[in-house]
């Protein structure tokens, strides 16, 4: 039977470690009135943005926020369901129709940075330097070049779909056009390997970029604008939704404390800063 | 037969599986302190019936009686399964050392830690393994195993062991030494026993009385001399060793005795008959015996026969012989006597029998085999 | 060739320097896993056995689902464990979606089946006699049960290696039900992909190679109790 302790003591050990982990859903329920779950594009994840705004926004408020990085088109569908309460996104059009369905309330604009076009260095298309985005993407259109979508319905999705729709270009099934369905940071890692062209966020691609071996090919177009909003989900809709939380989020992003940490996101690290703060500001007075 | 009443005693037991009927025992009852012998060939429902009377096994029907108190399912029959003791042919031992399998049964029952060493120290002892106390199981020969298997299951005290086939998977010296043990431990501890063997040398050497299985039911039942030389029919009389089984019709009737033609020969046995009859005429090969020359009148064999040698072959430590008599009919002679007779294949023998040594079988149910 | 260096000098310097964060997310995965392990045994060992022991209709048709469960794809697992854990899911009422109560539901779902499978057959190749020597010893069901356990606790350990292997390597669920929130559901696999996505691929294989440790030196432990307990 001496044997047969030994087991025993395993199985012991594992269930103290369950015993000390304290981890039971009745703990979880017990704070759920203070959870608040933000669905999230994944640029602003992979940029380490919420990183530094989260713990803040958490310490003031005590709410305890669940971040969930996706894309800005699942982040959305999550908010239509009301499995969110709150979103940060960055997909103009799509937000306009979810406003429209009544599926939002209190949009507010955050903050932009730009999308880039990247590529190899050795530009094969050479589209470097090219002032329309539109125009770019009619020279990678051309034999012999490689792009890469996302194609995730993300917010960079959403404004690759537009400038291609710009250019009257039907990409769809093209030999050239390739879809990765990952986040920004993976589809430029995808990218790099193959040596092909992306459209990218430009606060992904300066966080990624030290091992990545892409170029900036065409930026400062005003079709290649960022932009960056918070919504809250309609608790009109969704009574289980957070919206006192959501408020509180909201009201976060666009206070001064906020916005003045925006401004200098990523100088320390990158040189320069990642996002320009937007709040109180108007879509069409951006890019100025 | 024994006043007493039965330790067990099973009546009109019913066992299917699929459907098939794989046991059905009208009446069957094991007395205090005997140990009665299973056999029967494989498939016959020996281990059925083993498992049937320890409660391991349901039964569509049948009443069982411990001490003649009728042993109910549910509580009842756990509380009798504790009564009783099973060894198989594996050893099926526990994946520890010797003296806890010992103690297993034991433990079982609850029983303090004091007790239980007295009683294993006692019963390593018995069955002669006490220097193997703290191996492994995994690490004991077939022997050693199976002789812990048999300690296990005395150590208990239980009222009834039901041995099944328990020295089939051993060589013939630890098989012989084993039964030895087994014998002494039952006589020891006065235990009442039943064992299966499709071997009927085991069965004669350890039981009291021999229950002869086929098909699901018991054909026969009686003390070994009996089954030996009395079988029922002429499956138990080739199934414990009869060779010469004849087909004849009764002839003539004497003084207690009686004549049989067999194939135009004529063999007289003792009992009454009608003339007419068919009967079945077994001769055991060991009441044979064989001469080159033709057997004198002084003799007290009321039968000879002229026959010649068919075949010798070797059976055990004896020689078969196989001769043609105008009939079949098949002897068992030491080494020595086939020297002694110079005996070989196609010589001519005169062989005899006692009319007292042929067992008659009249009516036999399986006549048409 | 640099980066992979990169990376496995990067993860001593995390682990010997003790990041609170990496440590954090160490224990997180091990009391995840551990607990969802945990889980998975009383249910795989008990089915399996109810399924080892008994003959019932049907009984083919649960060994089949089993084998096939056995198998079972985490992001499959993570995408009901997720439909029925929304808010207004059939479950949305326990409140526990993107919480690491959730990625041990997840967890448990996929190692359940594997460690069933594992204890079915670990009960099966026992000898059939056994258990009826051991009712024949006096044993109660439960006590009959409890031993055919421990002769099958070889077999079994292995069943705990397979589960525990299985759901801590698992990213697809856990990432969907847990959600990778930093310092609460966040675990080696998730930050690892995480990290990657991030380009940091020096931390990515920091976490990597932790997470191969982990499942290392688990494995060692219980091999080295089941090569203990086996005949020399």
């Amino acid at each position: 039977m001496k044997r047969f302790k030994v087991f025993s003591a395993v199985m012991a050990a594992i269930g103290t470690v369950v015993l000390l982990s304290g981890i039971t859903p009745a703990q979880a329920a017990d704070t759920a009135q203070k959870n608040l779950i933000l669905a999230t594009t994944t640029s602003t994840q992979d940029s380490g943005l919420l990183d530094v705004l989260i713990p803040i926004f958490e310490k003031k408020t005590g709410y305890f926020v669940k971040t969930i990085a996706v894309g800005s088109g699942q982040a959305m569908t999550m908010g239509q369901k009301g499995e969110a309460d709150v979103l940060l996104v960055h997909s103009p059009a799509a937000e306009k129709q979810f406003m429209a369905d009544g599926c939002g309330v209190d949009r507010k604009l955050i903050m932009h940075n730009d999308f880039i076009i990247v590529g190899p260095p050795a530009d094969p298309a050479g589209i470097k330097g090219a002032k329309s985005a539109a125009k770019a993407y009619k020279k990678i259109a051309a034999p012999g070049s490689i792009y890469m979508s996302r194609g995730d319905n993300s917010g960079t999705h959403s404004k690759e779909k537009a400038i291609l729709k710009a250019a009257g270009i039907n990409a769809e099934g093209q030999k050239w056009y390739q879809q990765t369905g990952l986040g920004m940071g993976q589809t430029l890692n995808v990218s790099a390997e193959k040596k092909a062209y992306t459209l990218a966020d430009r606060g992904t691609y300066l966080a990624v970029k030290k091992n990545l071996g892409l170029d900036i090919l065409v930026e400062g177009d005003a079709i290649l604008l960022n932009i960056y909003h918070v919504i809250g989900v309609n608790p009109a809709k969704w009574p289980k939704v957070n919206a006192a939380g959501a408020k509180a989020f909201s009201d976060f992003m666009v206070s001064k404390e906020v916005q003045d940490i925006i401004k200098t996101f990523g100088v320390d690290k990158f040189g320069s800063p990642l996002f320009s703060p937007d709040a109180g500001k108007t879509v069409e007075s951006l890019g100025k | 037969m024994n006043m007493e009443q039965p330790v067990l005693a099973v009546k009109n037991l019913l066992v299917k599986r699929g459907g098939a009927t794989v046991l059905d025992i009208d009446a069957f009852s094991v007395n205090r302190g005997e140990v009665v012998g299973l056999i029967g060939p494989n498939g016959a429902g020996k281990s059925t019936l083993l498992l049937a009377m320890s409660k391991l096994l349901k039964a569509k029907r049948g009443n069982m009686y411990f001490k003649g108190n009728d042993i109910e399912s549910g509580n009842g029959a756990f509380a009798y399964r504790r009564m009783l003791s099973m060894v198989f042919q594996e050893p099926l031992l526990f994946d520890t050392t010797v003296y806890n399998n010992i103690a297993s049964g034991l433990k079982i029952r609850g029983m303090a830690s004091s007790g239980i060493r007295k009683t294993v120290m006692e019963h390593l002892n018995r069955f002669g393994i006490s220097h193997l106390a703290k191996r492994s199981a995994r690490k004991l020969s077939g022997g050693e195993a199976q002789r812990t298997s048999l300690a296990r299951a005395f150590a208990t005290g239980p009222e009834i062991i039901f041995l099944d086939e328990p020295f089939s998977s051993l060589d013939p010296p630890t098989r012989e030494a084993l039964m030895d043990d087994l014998q002494r431990n039952l006589q020891e501890a006065g235990a009442t026993a039943v064992m299966a063997t499709h071997d009927q040398m085991e069965a004669l050497r350890l039981a009291d009385r021999i229950a002869v299985m086929n098909q699901g039911r018991i054909v026969q039942m009686g003390p070994p001399e009996e089954v030996i030389n009395q079988p029922v029919d002429e499956f138990v009389a080739s199934f414990v060793g009869t060779e010469t089984i004849l087909r004849g019709k009764l002839i003539k009737t004497g003084e207690g005795t009686f004549t049989i033609a067999v194939s135009g020969h004529e063999i007289e046995a003792v009992g009454t008959g009608q003339i007419g009859e068919t009967v079945v005429c077994c001769i055991r090969p060991e009441h044979v015996t064989i001469s080159a020359n033709p057997p004198g009148s002084a003799t007290s064999s009321r039968n000879s026969f002229r026959g010649r040698i068919v075949k010798i072959s070797r059976s055990g430590f004896f020689y078969k012989i196989s001769m043609d008599c105008g009939f079949p009919l098949v002897a068992y002679i030491t080494s020595s006597s086939l020297e002694n007779l110079m005996l070989k294949e196609e010589t001519q023998v005169f062989a005899a029998v006692k009319a007292t040594a042929i067992h008659v079988i009249k009516h036999s149910p399986s006549m048409g085999s | 060739m640099d980066l992979i260096f990169e990376g496995i000098k990067q993860a001593f310097f995390l682990l010997l320097s003790f990041d609170r964060e990496v440590i954090g997310i160490t224990w997180l995965s091990l009391k995840i896993s551990g607990t969802a392990t945990f889980v998975s045994l009383f249910i795989g060992i008990s089915t399996g056995m109810v399924v080892a022991l008994n003959d019932f209709p049907g009984r083919r048709l649960v060994v089949s689902l089993i084998n096939t469960g056995m198998g079972l794809p985490p992001v499959v697992v993570g995408l009901f464990v997720t439909i029925f854990l929304w808010r207004n899911g059939p479950l949305g009422f326990l409140e526990i979606l993107y919480t690491p109560a959730a990625m041990i539901l997840a967890q448990a779902i996929i190692a359940t089946p594997i460690v069933t499978g594992i204890s079915l057959a670990a009960i099966q190749q026992l000898p059939r006699n056994l258990r009826l020597q051991i009712l024949a010893l006096g044993a109660t069901r439960i006590q009959m049960v409890w031993i055919l356990v421990k002769e099958a606790k070889l077999p079994l350990l292995a069943a705990v290696m397979a589960g525990f292997g299985g759901v801590i390597s698992e990213v697809g669920a856990s990432i969907m039900v847990g959600g990778n929130i930093k310092g609460y559901s966040r675990v080696l696999t998730t930050a690892t992909v995480m990290e990657t996505s991030r380009g940091n691929f020096d931390i990515a294989i920091a976490l990597g190679i932790i997470l191969l440790l982990l499942a290392f030196v688990i494995n060692a432990i219980l091999t080295g109790i089941q090569q203990r307990e086996r005949p020399r």
